[in-house]
């Protein structure tokens, strides 16, 4: 699915118009883009940019020190592993290794093939399903190594 | 955009406020059944969705809609259990409900009063079957004042919020108090602030009432971004409301006119949650402008978080607000002075905020009898990581440790011995077995070197090891330092080797004493919170736990059997029937297959510790030395 530069033109400005170009919503607006592309071309944020009058810099500033956005394309499936303590001290980290094992990335990585992406994230307040893994936003809980195979082998 | 269909039946004084209330609370029969499904984020990803659709398609089917309602409400809070349903108003409680057992549900319990044995909680000390939702254990001892209506209301309809007595606070406030009497009333209640720091909030609040300025913001912290804690977000995705009902009156007290809810985006059920509240709240006027004909303007608008830990510091989430980088700065002016945009602001998390209406509607006097001399009022813990009921609890402060874990929570899973429970987040420490007595107040976890954080509460049994969790928090804490600041940013950074080094086989007598000093310049030196607080998990650690510390470094051993390069997984031969399961598991062909009935043999060589035979090992003929 490739989207044309006028597509992509379209949708920004859409999305910048929904937050009336405020700079104080950059982080909501580059949230929607991500949404929409699953990650934020270069084009797209010199466009947020000269949008909200803001200098290139702080866009990508703000783009790169958050966790939630990425400068690459990402895969057509999202893994999150999550990392959060009470995952951790489930044996979360002995899942992440399994995932990486078994797609051969390591963590923030993508698939040769872009089918996945594989992200940490640190709590997302499901604790009672620990170690919980995430895909396209479905819950899998109380992972375990052994599980991984089979639940990775439902993605295409 | 939101504002066009304001008008419709917007309530411009408090009696009609009463009015609306009267008759919604009239339509509603109270004997009528009521089947309430939990749908928080935890029963979501146990299928809560589909449950409830299954209820309403049944009941529907049945044409039973006269006789009983559907109701999905916010978080309950016995995640452990979910999904959970209760059937109101005789409160049966029903726990692990899946969708196939929706038509009996309604044909036994609903229809005939029968109780369904299988699905009911077995208290596991005394294997006795709960029936109603308040005498299970973990409801028994808690007191859900601020929690507690989630229950009852679908987070979605105001009117719920409105039977429940929702936004009689604001009247009062707005018509029968002047914004100092408000302000007064907060102070003598004695509420200090959830988000971590306890500071008192209605000190926070004259402070900010007294800045110079005409313009002033209102701002809720839900950018909860303490891993293994998640009241806040059960919170306000449950009772969205109450959270805003507090924020109208706080505003109304400091003079401010724009309110901004910055929220994690990680949270999108609670993100929608909100949404739907203000925009209720504004058509019937309860935001926007002339708040109940009161003349008093107020409007608020939510922004998403970008996954940043250190944005929940006010002054890096004000900068995040403005659409900058979420660094701190040095708060030598506070953000009550200058914060948003460098205008006076008022910065409160989701707790607070909940807690505001309950002391406007019943005093400061009824609010400061409940909890200890320094810390008023309940707290909802998040009761995680190794412990048998997992789930947010609300109780009142003084409550010891032990209660918390062991009454409420049920105790440690698998008959395993507790080890410590880490509260605070990466704030805050780990507290040891000979402190389980200790009252949770603000004060007393923080003479124990921990803190009372958000709310986290992780318990961990004797397979988790010391080291390695302090080595988790530094590393986590390495990554969320905005950079800012040498002492935080570089310090982290070195204490995270130290800790990887002793972890790893590699550590040095005098690790101790360095992670000790180095913890005094992250204190003394750091710009703000996370820096200054970082050290309490390894600090805490060292000073309950040192013997760990020193197994790792002297002995080149991990006690609990969790450093991988200091552990060796092993065959129990006498226990392993050779059934072959753990060759499967093992990905890199260390594990031989040798017959059945004859033990199967690991080659330590080839064993990268990953676990998975440990895993899949049934009958625990795999160990960890």
């Amino acid at each position: 699915m490739r989207i044309t530069a006028k597509q992509l033109k379209q949708k920004t400005k859409s999305i910048l118009d929904n937050y009336q170009r405020d700079q104080g919503m950059l982080v909501s607006i580059l949230q929607d883009i991500q949404a929409e592309y699953n990650y934020l071309p270069k084009k797209v944020l010199v466009e947020v940019s000269q949008a909200l009058g803001a200098p290139l810099s702080q866009v990508y500033s703000v783009a790169t020190f958050f966790k939630a956005f990425s400068l690459e394309p990402r895969g057509r499936h999202l893994i999150n592993v999550c990392l959060g303590t009470a995952c951790h001290v489930r044996g979360a980290v002995r899942v992440l290794e399994a995932v990486e094992r078994e797609l051969d990335i390591k963590s923030s990585g993508t698939t040769t093939d872009l089918k996945f992406t594989l992200e940490t994230v640190n709590c997302v307040g499901a604790c009672a399903l620990g170690p919980i893994v995430i895909i396209d936003g479905e819950y899998h809980g109380q992972m375990k190594t052994d599980k991984v195979k089979a639940l990775l082998k439902n993605y295409t | 955009m939101l504002g066009k269909e304001q008008a419709l039946n917007r309530l411009s004084s408090p009696d009609e406020l009463e009015r609306v209330r009267k008759s919604i609370i009239k339509q509603r029969d109270p004997d009528k059944p009521c089947i309430t499904i939990c749908s928080g984020t935890g029963c979501h990803a146990y299928g809560c969705e589909r449950v409830a659709a299954a209820f309403k398609q049944e009941v529907k089917q049945q044409g039973l809609e006269a006789k009983v309602d559907v109701r999905t409400t916010g978080c309950h809070g016995f995640c452990e259990r979910g999904t959970l349903v209760v059937i109101k108003p005789r409160n049966i409680f029903y726990q692990r409900v899946k969708v196939d057992d929706v038509p009996e549900i309604i044909s036994e319990t609903v229809l005939k009063g029968n109780i369904i044995d299988r699905l009911l909680y077995t208290d596991p000390n005394t294997g006795k079957k709960i029936v109603y939702e308040p005498e299970v254990p973990f409801y028994k001892k808690q007191k859900r004042l601020v929690f507690g209506n989630n229950g009852y209301i679908d987070p979605t309809l105001i009117d719920d919020y409105l039977a429940v007595g929702g936004y009689a606070a604001l009247g009062k406030a707005l018509f029968k108090m002047s914004p100092e009497e408000v302000i007064g009333e907060v102070k003598k209640s004695g509420l200090r602030g959830r988000g971590g720091g306890g500071f008192p909030t209605g000190i926070k609040w004259e402070a900010c009432r007294r800045a110079e300025g005409d313009t002033k913001y209102i701002i809720c912290n839900a950018d909860e971004g303490d891993p293994g804690a998640y009241m806040d977000r059960s919170l306000i995705e449950g009772n969205p409301h109450s959270v805003l009902e507090g924020m109208i009156i706080g505003a109304y007290a400091v003079g401010g006119h724009q309110g901004y809810i910055y929220i994690r985006n990680e949270y999108p059920l609670a993100v929608r949650n909100v949404q739907i509240a203000i925009k209720q709240a504004e058509e019937y006027g309860l935001l926007g402008n002339n708040i109940l004909g009161s003349g008093f303007d107020f409007s608020v608008r939510i922004n998403r978080g970008g996954g940043a830990f250190v944005c929940g510091e006010s002054s890096a989430l004000m900068a995040s607000l403005e659409g900058k980088v979420g660094e701190p700065r040095a708060k030598y002016i506070h953000t009550v002075e200058r914060g948003l945009w460098d205008k006076p602001t008022n910065l409160n998390n989701v707790e607070t905020w909940a807690n505001i209406p309950l002391i406007v509607n019943q005093g400061a006097d009824w609010f400061a009898e409940i909890g200890t001399p320094g810390s008023k009022g309940t707290k909802i813990f998040s009761l995680v990581g190794k412990v048998n009921n997992t789930g947010l609890v609300e109780v009142p402060m003084g409550m010891t440790l032990r209660e918390v874990i062991f009454d409420l929570g049920g105790g440690i899973p698998k008959g395993k011995k507790f080890k410590g429970v880490q509260t605070g987040g990466p704030s805050g420490g780990v507290i040891p077995e000979s402190l389980l007595d200790l009252p949770v107040d603000f004060d007393e976890l923080t003479k124990a070197g921990s803190m009372m954080g958000s709310g986290g509460m992780i318990v961990m049994d004797e397979d988790n090891c010391m080291v390695d969790i302090a080595k988790y928090f530094i590393n986590f804490l390495e990554g969320e330092s905005c950079g800012k600041c040498v002492p935080c940013r570089e310090g982290l950074k070195r204490m995270r080797e130290i800790l990887t080094d002793i972890t790893e086989g590699r550590g040095k007598e005098g690790d101790i004493e360095l992670l000790e000093r180095l913890s005094t310049v992250l204190i003394d030196g750091s710009l703000c919170a996370l820096g200054a607080t970082a050290p309490n998990p390894v600090l805490t650690t060292i000073r309950y736990f040192r013997d760990e510390y020193e197994a790792h470094i002297k002995d080149r051993k991990c006690p609990a059997g969790v450093c991988k390069e200091l552990i060796t997984y092993q065959i129990i031969e006498e226990k392993c029937p050779g059934c072959g399961l753990c060759v499967k598991a093992c990905p890199t062909e260390a594990i031989t297959f040798m017959g059945k009935k004859k033990p199967v043999i690991l080659d330590q060589e080839k064993c990268i510790k990953c676990g998975a035979c440990y895993d899949v090992c049934k009958l625990g003929a795999i160990k960890v030395e």
